[in-house]
């Protein structure tokens, strides 16, 4: 596990402010996710997490503040800049297109188009190789019952759906992944599946931010907790040395925690 | 008993097993089908009604009669192409046939009363159905306002400055005129085609191929399904949106063309049910009315559905008024097919 100061952050956020008219979703918030880990976030409803992630995505612009990757400062203004420094999200809104089947989802936005004049002139995409690729990313993750990769995603499960999101999201190169409570709307398998997807995905050495409300779910993958509270971060803590009480106090104020 | 499932504990009885592991019934069989290929059932339709027709009257198989078919059905059949489009990212175009006739009057008025080279009228008569259509992108990805809103807006505008701009006059071009080259027939044995039909079958496949086999295809259909989840993949969602009025434009400058050498001229009362005509094509076609579902070749088999049925009840001397009810008939019962088709069990 890595402690502060010793390894170059993955990514960092300092001072991370965003308003939205007069409300104030984000207030000097600083993160630090340091490769390998699962850094989960953690927070009551409207505590900024959400907006925290958009930034850290791209999705949205903080109005003051710094984003670093691997030390350098980024600046964010789409979610393609993100992802170009390796940076993929898996959102709450699942983020995958029902109709399209799972190769096409997989590659929705990034396709690949056939070499010679046929891609470069009449812009063909190359199918059977987003397919192949495709295929191959699947059993990587270990998702044996995604058989046809041809299928369209809406005939798959909650759980299935999941997967080829987080399969996205891990492919190309990634080295973070964000997921926005990715068991939100799953049953007690699935969710079980989607977590041994995320410990796989750091064993991999990507580094993991998780955003949930499920407190048993985050105690159980993660390896240290960002809590964050009314637009700012209240306390980073280990599960090892901290309880789910303890941030559950912390995440409503009962208990203030010095930062450090 | 306890209140668990079989699926989360791993432990199914043999009767549940093999319940959930039942083959599929005929009906989920047809129903896969159908989601996988949304032109087929009116393929189905296309076929019956010709089989129906051609026992009815033996001159409807005649190829005589269906090169009037095709011929007949070359301008609703192109603007369809460009419907499709629209159709496919959850709008819809009610303005469609508006910009073809104001098109297709620029052309022909520019060449008769200007003497405009044909060729360059024919531009013109492009460049502005492609910017009618950009005004209708705007409001729609700019303003955001909706598509049903924003067309029916424009469908009054641009009837209007038709009407203005022809002050009631039909123009009827010479003989020979480049712009009436669409009218003109070749034929191949029997078989008598205008170019028109040509220019049609050309745009459904720049059209199919486009939607297909390229990335702004896919990014058509993501944005038609599911318009939130496209942009958070990154996909331009407006960009797109624009793009697919614009070459939706591209269509309606080729039916305005087609038009022009269907009516030998300039006619502002042409064309006016085209708007509704071609939505009706495309939803007999299978295209989704809730967008991201559908194959623009579709919209072409449900034009050919109009007008079989058209010049089939004719040829059997009904009627007339028989094809608009069955054509009724056939618009309830492709979107009753299509929220069927929607429906997905996991």
């Amino acid at each position: 596990m890595n402690s502060a100061g010793m390894t170059t952050p993955v990514l960092e956020a300092h001072g991370l402010v965003k308003v939205f008219g007069r409300v104030i979703a984000l207030d000097s918030v600083d993160l630090e996710l340091y490769p390998g880990e699962i850094l989960a976030v953690i927070g009551d409803n409207g505590a900024g997490k959400s907006t925290l992630i958009k930034c850290l995505s791209g999705v949205l612009v903080p109005d003051r503040g710094q984003i670093l990757v691997n030390g350098k400062e980024a600046r964010f203004r789409s979610p393609q800049d993100a992802r170009a420094v390796g940076i993929e999200t898996v959102h709450q809104v699942l983020a995958v297109a029902p109709a399209l089947d799972i190769a096409s989802n997989l590659f929705l936005g990034r396709e690949i188009r056939r070499k010679g004049p046929l891609g470069s002139v009449l812009r063909m995409l190359d199918t059977r190789e987003m397919r192949r690729q495709s295929s191959e990313q699947i059993r990587k993750l270990g998702i044996g019952t995604l058989q046809n990769i041809g299928q369209a995603v809406e005939t798959l499960s909650g759980g299935q759906r999941q997967a080829v999101a987080v399969a996205r999201a891990s492919a190309f190169g990634s080295h973070v992944v964000i997921l926005d409570e990715p068991t939100a709307a799953l049953g007690v398998r699935e969710t079980q599946q989607v977590l041994k997807l995320i410990r796989d995905l750091r064993a991999t050495g990507k580094a993991v931010i998780l955003i949930s409300h499920d407190m048993p779910n985050v105690f159980e993958v993660a390896d240290r907790v960002h809590v964050q509270r009314l637009g700012a971060r209240a306390a980073v803590i280990s599960p090892k040395t901290h309880t789910m009480e303890d941030a559950v106090a912390i995440m409503t104020g009962a208990k203030r925690v010095l930062p450090g | 008993m306890g209140v668990t499932t079989a699926t989360d504990d791993g432990a199914a009885s043999a009767a549940l097993e093999e319940f959930l592991n039942r083959p599929p019934s005929v009906g989920q069989r047809v129903h896969s089908v159908l989601h996988a290929q949304p032109a087929l059932s009116p393929a189905i339709v296309l076929v019956l009604a010709c089989v129906g027709f051609s026992l009815t009257s033996s001159h409807f198989y005649q190829l005589q009669n269906l090169s009037l078919v095709a011929q007949q059905v070359a301008v609703v059949g192109t603007l369809a192409a460009g419907q499709t489009l629209i159709i496919l990212t959850a709008g819809i175009d009610l303005s469609i046939g508006a910009i073809m006739v104001l098109s297709s009057l620029v052309m022909a008025t520019l060449s008769y009363q200007q003497h405009v080279p044909g060729g360059l009228a024919l531009l013109i008569g492009v460049a502005i159905a492609i910017a009618a259509q950009a005004v209708n992108g705007f409001l729609v990805t700019q303003i955001r306002l909706p598509p049903f809103i924003v067309t029916l807006g424009t469908l009054s505008v641009f009837t209007a400055i038709t009407l203005i701009y022809a002050k009631g006059q039909t123009i009827q071009l010479a003989p020979g005129a480049f712009l009436l080259w669409t009218g003109e027939v070749f034929s191949i044995g029997s078989l008598h085609l205008s170019y028109g039909v040509v220019l049609m079958l050309a745009v459904y496949a720049v059209f199919t191929y486009a939607l297909r086999f390229t990335a702004w295809g896919r990014h058509l259909y993501a944005t038609g399904d599911a318009a939130e989840a496209a942009r958070l993949t990154g996909i331009p969602v407006k960009r797109v949106l624009l793009s697919a009025y614009l070459v939706a434009g591209i269509a309606v400058a080729v039916a305005a063309w087609v038009l022009v050498g269907r009516v030998g001229g300039g006619d502002p009362n042409s064309g006016l049910n085209a708007n509704l005509e071609s939505i009706t094509a495309v939803v007999i076609g299978g295209t989704s009315l809730f967008g991201g579902r559908g194959v623009v070749l579709g919209s072409l088999i449900g034009a050919l559905i109009v007008q079989v049925f058209d010049n089939g009840l004719a040829l059997a001397g009904l009627d007339p008024n028989y094809q608009v009810l069955a054509v009724g008939v056939l618009v309830i019962a492709a979107v009753s097919v299509d929220q069927w088709i929607r429906r997905v069990q996991a």
